[in-house]
């Protein structure tokens, strides 16, 4: 929204001339508000931002550009895209991910990204131009009350109406986003307050009198938890990205590795263990595996470890585990006894509570229960699987693509995947190494979201190799960022899964309105024409033949590659737990 | 089992908290019986009377969602027995009910209201109670021509000793504490 306003706004909020005149202490230095933006940032150890500029947030763009030795800002080509690769960013560094954007419509372009890192806990800080303050709610040129429009999707957000304010609010935005249960925060920063002179001096918070990030455990639950698991004969574990971003891996690994305890991941949780773990059974929820979905209504015991019991995972929730009893540890407290009624919430962070749970649970190996498990996996592997990942015959299949990335990649590239039918497809046959590799938009379901967040997560991490996995129509919503790439020549791999289709949407379609495809049939334009008009090299396929060796050329070239593969229009993702149906009724067909 | 829970809640004084802890209650669709607000004996600190009517485990999850807000330093719910409550009433009668002399003086009397102020056109009432009190007062002044009529959302103490308040002074008198 690069909309400049014409008359410049002049600053009517100078402190009277006897704040002049007192004397600086050595720790303070004269600066405008802009100036504290980003010198706060710096103290924060920013060093990379993503944005869009515009009229109203112009005082800092002209400080980041005399800055532009020590924080890199990469410039979208909407706002939508800024916010999905700070989160790709936030996603595989574990730092808090910036973005920033001018007042209004570049503002609610925000909203998207804001929604979906709140729903999925990223640790982002979002800073927006405003209109002066003198203008607040006049409805002047491009103001929108965001602090208003956010307020339901931030885990805090704070407009900025004083420069003096400024150091104190980005202190408490980066304490906010990344402690406790992480999440999106959003300053807006009026135009006025950017201009302002003040006495700078950052001090990072370190605490906020009216907000507990990390609970004091209850040994006591601990204690029953411990008794629930030693008696346990069936025991299952399910688990989310708590662990990740608790930095628990270890932890968790150590817990279930003692109490010899089967654990299936939601996708969000994906890559916490790595894939091959004898203990890892595989994927929940609606597209996960037969055999989690399954023996979750014939485990005696359930421990959610950093997980929340979406409907996505638990199915019918009236039908969900009622013969266990439920252990929960969750950091979030508003999350225990929210979706699943436990016997034993633990109000904690996982990376404390798990090794007090595992220093009071008994070595097991629960083999026999654990062949259950096996025994099911065996009969998706012939009914499904195989065919899926290695297909003989007819159009290529999703499956068979993501195994060979993932072979091609050994497991330890970062996947990217964006919304649909081939976000299962990512899921399910991925295989990980090490945490922090699998991105998705979980919770929201946000289409568009891989290309940018795909983006992200190559700015954070540049060794390691980025795949995103994108629908030919996830890539049309935020395709515009093929220019961001051009203009970066930032070295990412994106596969385009062609079906023609909104796969998903067709599926239910196909399986629920008596095959009437209404609105998901796609006549796409020529990717690789439009990859290459953005320089990036390009590739369709649509043979068996060349897969693989496609693939390994698109990782083995130097820079961005964008591969088309056109795949099966009307194949289907299962497993399928219907919506409305309890996990033990999975469809294998 | 749907019943009558009175939410407290304790905040720093923050712009938008009204509308943050508002959205809550509409994410869910629970209608508000009333809500009213002001700052508590500690400077600084606001608390909020919330009043639905709702289930037991929906409250919970919703005062636990409360809690999340930042700027919330707890939330508690009880129901009616654990409180001691209050609503006060106004009611704007013309001059010429004071010409029916005694009648009005005994109604007035029967439900321990007072008058606040007589103009010359009009009189104020003033009857502080349960809802229903008021409520049985504007039907019997009904008769006179009420002009008007307003009711305060409810105020609450809460029965059990609790030491929040204690908390709440040591914030008082000390920034650096946090409420544990």
């Amino acid at each position: 929204m690069s909309e400049v306003e014409t008359t410049k706004s002049i600053s009517t909020d100078f402190k009277d001339s006897s704040d002049l005149m007192v004397p600086h202490s050595s720790k303070t230095i004269r600066v405008t508000g802009c100036e504290a933006v980003v010198k706060s940032l710096l103290a924060e150890g920013v060093n990379t931002i993503f944005g869009y500029p515009g009229g109203a947030i112009m005082p800092v763009y002209d400080e980041l550009y005399k800055n532009r030795d020590e924080i890199h800002h990469i410039l979208t080509r909407h706002e939508q895209g800024a916010v999905h690769a700070a989160q790709g960013y936030a996603r595989v560094s574990g730092k808090v991910g910036v973005c920033i954007a001018t007042s209004g419509p570049g503002a609610t372009n925000l909203i998207t990204g804001i929604a979906d890192a709140y729903i999925d806990s990223t640790p982002i800080v979002c800073i927006t131009g405003q209109v002066g303050s003198h203008l607040l709610g006049t409805d002047a040129f491009q103001e929108a009350d965001v602090v208003g429009i956010t307020m339901p999707v931030t885990k805090w957000n704070f407009q900025v109406t004083k420069a003096e304010d400024i150091p104190t609010a980005i202190a408490k935005a980066f304490y906010i986003a990344k402690s406790g249960r992480p999440g999106p925060v959003l300053l807006d920063i009026t135009k006025d307050a950017q201009f302002n002179e003040i006495d700078f001096e950052y001090k990072q918070c370190k605490k906020i009198r009216s907000y507990i990030p990390v609970p004091t455990i209850k040994m006591n639950k601990i204690d029953e938890a411990a008794e629930i698991i030693n008696k346990a004969e069936k025991p299952f574990v399910v688990f989310g990205q708590g662990i990740i971003l608790g930095r628990a891996e270890k932890e968790f690994k150590q817990f279930i590795e003692k109490g010899g305890l089967p654990s299936a991941w939601t996708i969000l949780g994906l890559s916490a263990l790595e894939s091959d773990h004898p203990l890892n059974m595989g994927m929940l929820g609606m597209h996960g595996n037969y055999g989690p979905n399954k023996l979750t209504n014939e485990c005696d015991v359930l421990i959610g470890v950093g997980m929340r019991f979406d409907d996505r995972v638990t199915g019918d929730v009236t039908r969900y585990a009622k013969q266990a009893k439920i252990i929960h540890i969750d950091i979030d407290k508003a999350e225990i006894n929210k979706n699943v009624k436990t016997t034993v919430g633990i109000h904690a962070d996982v990376k404390e509570a798990l090794p007090l749970l595992t220093n009071l649970i008994k070595s097991r190996t629960h083999a026999g229960w654990i062949a259950e498990f096996h025994k099911l996996q065996q009969i998706e592997n012939e009914k499904i699987i195989q065919s899926e990942v290695f297909p003989i015959q007819g159009k290529l299949t999703m499956g068979e693509v993501v195994r060979i990335i993932s072979e091609k990649t050994n497991g330890e590239a970062v996947i990217v995947s964006d919304v649909g039918q081939h976000q299962m497809i990512t899921c399910r046959y991925s295989k990980f190494k090490q945490s922090k590799s699998n991105i998705t938009s979980g919770g929201l379901g946000t289409m568009g979201f891989a290309l940018p967040a795909a983006f992200g997560a190559k700015i954070a991490a540049p060794e390691r190799t980025v795949v995103a996995i994108i629908g030919d129509g996830g890539i049309q919503m935020t395709i515009q960022e093929l220019g961001t790439i051009l203009q970066t020549n930032v070295n990412l791999k994106i596969v385009i899964m062609n079906n023609n289709y909104l796969g998903m949407v067709r599926q239910w379609q196909e399986l629920f309105f008596d095959k009437r495809y209404a609105s998901t049939y796609m006549i796409n334009p020529n990717f690789v024409t439009v990859a290459q008009g953005y320089g990036i090299e390009s590739k369709k396929i649509e043979s068996r033949d060349n897969v693989a060796q496609s693939i390994q050329n698109m990782l083995d070239h130097d820079g961005a590659y964008l591969l088309e593969v056109i795949v099966g229009k009307e194949d289907n993702v299962f497993p399928m737990v219907p919506t409305g149906a309890s996990v033990e009724d999975i469809r294998l067909e | 089992m749907k019943e009558q829970f009175t939410i407290s809640v304790f905040t720093e004084n923050h712009i938008g908290i009204l509308t943050h802890i508002s959205i809550i209650f509409t994410r869910r669709h629970i209608n508000i019986d009333s809500i009213t607000a002001s700052e508590t004996e500690a400077q600084g600190i606001y608390r909020y009377t919330i009043v639905v009517t709702e289930t037991r485990d929906m409250v919970r999850k919703v005062v636990k969602q409360i809690e999340k807000i930042i700027e919330v330093f707890q939330a508690y719910y009880h129901t009616t027995k654990e409180i001691i409550h209050q609503e006060i009433a106004l009611y704007k009668l013309p001059i010429k009910a004071i010409a029916q002399g005694a009648e009005l003086e005994k109604v007035l009397r029967q439900h321990n209201a007072r008058i606040l102020t007589v103009e010359t056109e009009f009189l104020i009432v003033e009857k502080s109670g349960h809802k229903e009190e008021t409520q049985v007062l504007l039907e019997q002044l009904e008769p006179y021509g009420v002009i008007e009529f307003v009711r305060s959302g409810r105020v609450a103490i809460i029965k059990p000793m609790w030491r929040f308040n204690e908390g709440l002074h040591e914030m008082e008198k000390n920034p650096e504490v946090t409420l544990a």
